[in-house]
């Protein structure tokens, strides 16, 4: 009676949205042209959108220029080039900073690795991705659009949707996994946060699933006498 | 004469005789033009419901005019055919599936009285004149259901063919053999509505219907499960739908086609889904026949609604059909095709025809049922002992290999 059994599923869910198996999950979003509902839906904690670069507070770049975004690019979609700072009025504290930094939005791939590779945390991702230009040049943000304002914010420009809320998680990011790889730092928030806000909870690594599994090799090495060593 | 539309039995003039059924089928065009749009925004519509979606809720109230939307902007999309199409078949492929959809809704009944002796014969207001409220009624009624439905593989199979590709092309071939597979068990289930009311005009099938006498419990019910599966893998319609079977060949028999090309075949699809919904609710369901009451108006316009009612369940059907069930494999097509449909459409058919006989005979009831039983089993047995022969010299042949 299988077959049967599916016709039941469809019909309750023809006459009654609300079963347990789910409701209606479509959200009308409209892109802001108008209409009796538009909203967006609450987007994952980690999911990688448009591209901001970020100043520290009292308004220096963080961007050294050091190219290694550029260099760790999977797409190819960043270009980076250095210059020195004027030592009368430094755009970033230290000897270097971006002087030209595009980034190809036909091309990248969203993949943080930038974000990864950033060793001044200058390059974050927001959780943008509604935004669509009718020509290529737009498609190439500059560092006009890039940098935040002074307020720490990132730029609207005219073709981005931006809603209340989805400017505060710019930085947002924290390391999937321990900078030096050791396990111990798991969980702990590797990053500076000084914007103020954006940074979130750390997850909580899992402590209790390693213990156990560390029992489990401990074991598993007891009963073989750890032959394999 | 059994079945024959009374406006053209005597003198047949240009006033008002040939006006009316140029006016009658000018009405049925854009009759069915409209349904089809109905049918496509109401597919999409219940199709989204079963599934947790919205559907189309933007173009017009609750997205009713989304098809017209859509197919404005086929009208404008740019029409590609590959360079190595045959031109003059990859232009002819669309409407030889369009066009006999539109063929097959002429002979079927969309109203009239049928209780008593009426046989649907209504009289117009204006002319003075009785007719039918059907475009044609031939004699050969369900035959040309039949021929259409034929013509539509042709359709679908040279599309396939004429793209110069090779998912079409794959396309055309399963079309080919699942149409023809299934057409015989779709002809042996209308032989026993056929055999029931001697006639093959849809006219006559649904007069012979009138007063809850449905050929779906007149039948015994299996012609119209047979008919019912097999005009779904008639019109590709999931789950048989593999001419089309998007994970595998793409876009399968329309992969090459675009624009309005593309448009028409859909269109023909969903208007497949309306005529042979139609088709269904005449030979198994009384067409326009209903409970009638009230005044004379009320009980002329009763049957078109009690019609229209029964269409919309069946198309209802075919869309929780697409929502539910899984696309078969294409071995479990064929063995659900010879295995199971044409055999037991033949049976069937054996079996009426011996009812009919021990009733006009006289024969004894029981010792009757008795050899039905036993004819269903002997011949239910050698078919399991035939496939399991087959099934297992093809397993050792695997072996060898």
């Amino acid at each position: 009676m299988g077959y049967l059994g599916g016709f039941a599923v469809t019909i309750r869910k023809f006459f009654g949205h609300d079963t347990d198996s789910g409701r209606v999950v479509t959200k009308a979003y409209r892109a802001g042209q108008g209409g009796k509902s538009d909203e967006k839906r609450t987007k994952a904690l980690r999911l990688h959108g448009r591209h901001v670069l970020n100043r520290y507070e009292d308004g220096m770049e963080k961007c050294i220029g050091c190219e290694l975004c550029a260099g760790v690019c999977p797409a190819r979609c960043i270009y980076v080039r250095g210059a020195d700072n004027d030592p009368d009025d430094p755009t970033s504290p230290g000897e270097r900073f971006g002087f030209v930094y595009e980034i190809n939005y036909l091309r990248c791939i969203h993949c943080d690795l930038c974000v990864e590779a950033c060793p001044t945390e200058a390059i974050t991702e927001s959780k943008l991705f509604e935004f669509s230009f009718t020509n290529r040049d737009d498609a190439i943000y500059t560092k006009a659009e890039l940098v935040v304002d002074d307020d720490g914010m990132p730029k609207k420009l005219p073709w981005e949707d931006w809603r209340e809320g989805d400017d505060l998680n710019t930085s947002a990011w924290m390391r999937a996994t321990a900078p030096a790889g050791d396990a111990d730092f798991e969980g702990i928030v590797a990053w500076a946060g000084e914007l103020g806000y954006g940074v979130r909870a750390p997850e909580g690594g899992q402590p209790a699933e390693r213990a156990a599994a560390e029992a489990r090799a401990h074991d598993h090495t007891d009963d073989h006498g750890g032959g394999h060593h | 004469m059994l079945a024959l539309d009374p406006l053209l039995t005597g003198d047949v003039g240009w006033w008002p005789e040939v006006a009316i059924v140029v006016i009658k089928v000018v009405l049925a065009f854009v009759a069915l033009l409209v349904a089809v749009m109905a049918m496509i925004w109401f597919e999409r519509k219940i199709h989204a419901d079963m599934t947790n979606r919205i559907g189309p809720n933007l173009a017009g109230p609750f997205g009713i005019f989304q098809t017209l939307a859509d197919g404005i902007k086929f009208f404008f999309k740019e029409d590609l055919m590959p360079r190595r199409a045959d031109p003059l078949v990859f232009r002819l492929a669309p409407y030889l599936s369009l066009i006999p959809a539109f063929i097959t809704f002429v002979v079927i009944p969309l109203g009239g009285r049928f209780d008593g002796d009426r046989q649907g014969v209504i009289k117009l207001p204006g002319f003075h004149k009785e007719t039918l409220l059907q475009v044609a009624d031939p004699h050969v009624g369900i035959l040309l259901v039949l021929a259409m439905s034929s013509i539509a593989v042709y359709g679908v199979m040279l599309a396939g063919w004429s793209s110069g590709s090779k998912y079409p092309l794959l396309g055309g071939v399963r079309a080919t053999a699942q149409m023809i597979s299934y057409e015989a068990g779709l002809g042996l289930a209308v032989l026993a509505v056929l055999l029931r009311t001697g006639s093959l005009s849809t006219n006559a099938i649904v007069a012979h219907q009138s007063g809850w006498n449905w050929n779906l419990w007149m039948t015994l019910f299996v012609p119209f499960v047979v008919f019912l599966i097999a005009i779904t893998a008639e019109m590709n319609r999931p789950p048989f739908d593999l001419v089309e079977a998007e994970q595998e060949l793409i876009g399968g028999f329309h992969t090459e086609y675009s624009s309005i090309r593309f448009a028409l075949f859909f269109l023909s699809e969903f208007m497949n889904v309306v005529t042979m919904s139609a088709i269904i609710v005449t030979l198994f369901f009384g067409g326009p026949d209903g409970p009638s009451f009230g005044p004379d108006w009320l009980r002329a316009l009763l049957p078109t609604v009690w019609f229209l009612a029964k269409l919309i369940v069946f198309l209802f059907l075919f869309v929780s059909f697409r929502a539910t069930l899984p696309r078969l494999r294409y071995d479990q097509l064929m063995d659900l095709g010879w295995k199971a449909m044409i055999p037991l459409a033949l049976g069937w058919f054996l079996l009426l025809v011996t009812v009919r006989i021990a009733a006009d005979n006289d024969w004894n009831p029981f010792a009757t049922v008795a050899v039905i039983v036993a004819g269903f089993a002997a011949g239910g047995l050698m078919l399991r002992k035939a496939i399991r022969t087959s099934a297992a010299r093809r397993a050792a042949e695997e072996v060898a290999i």
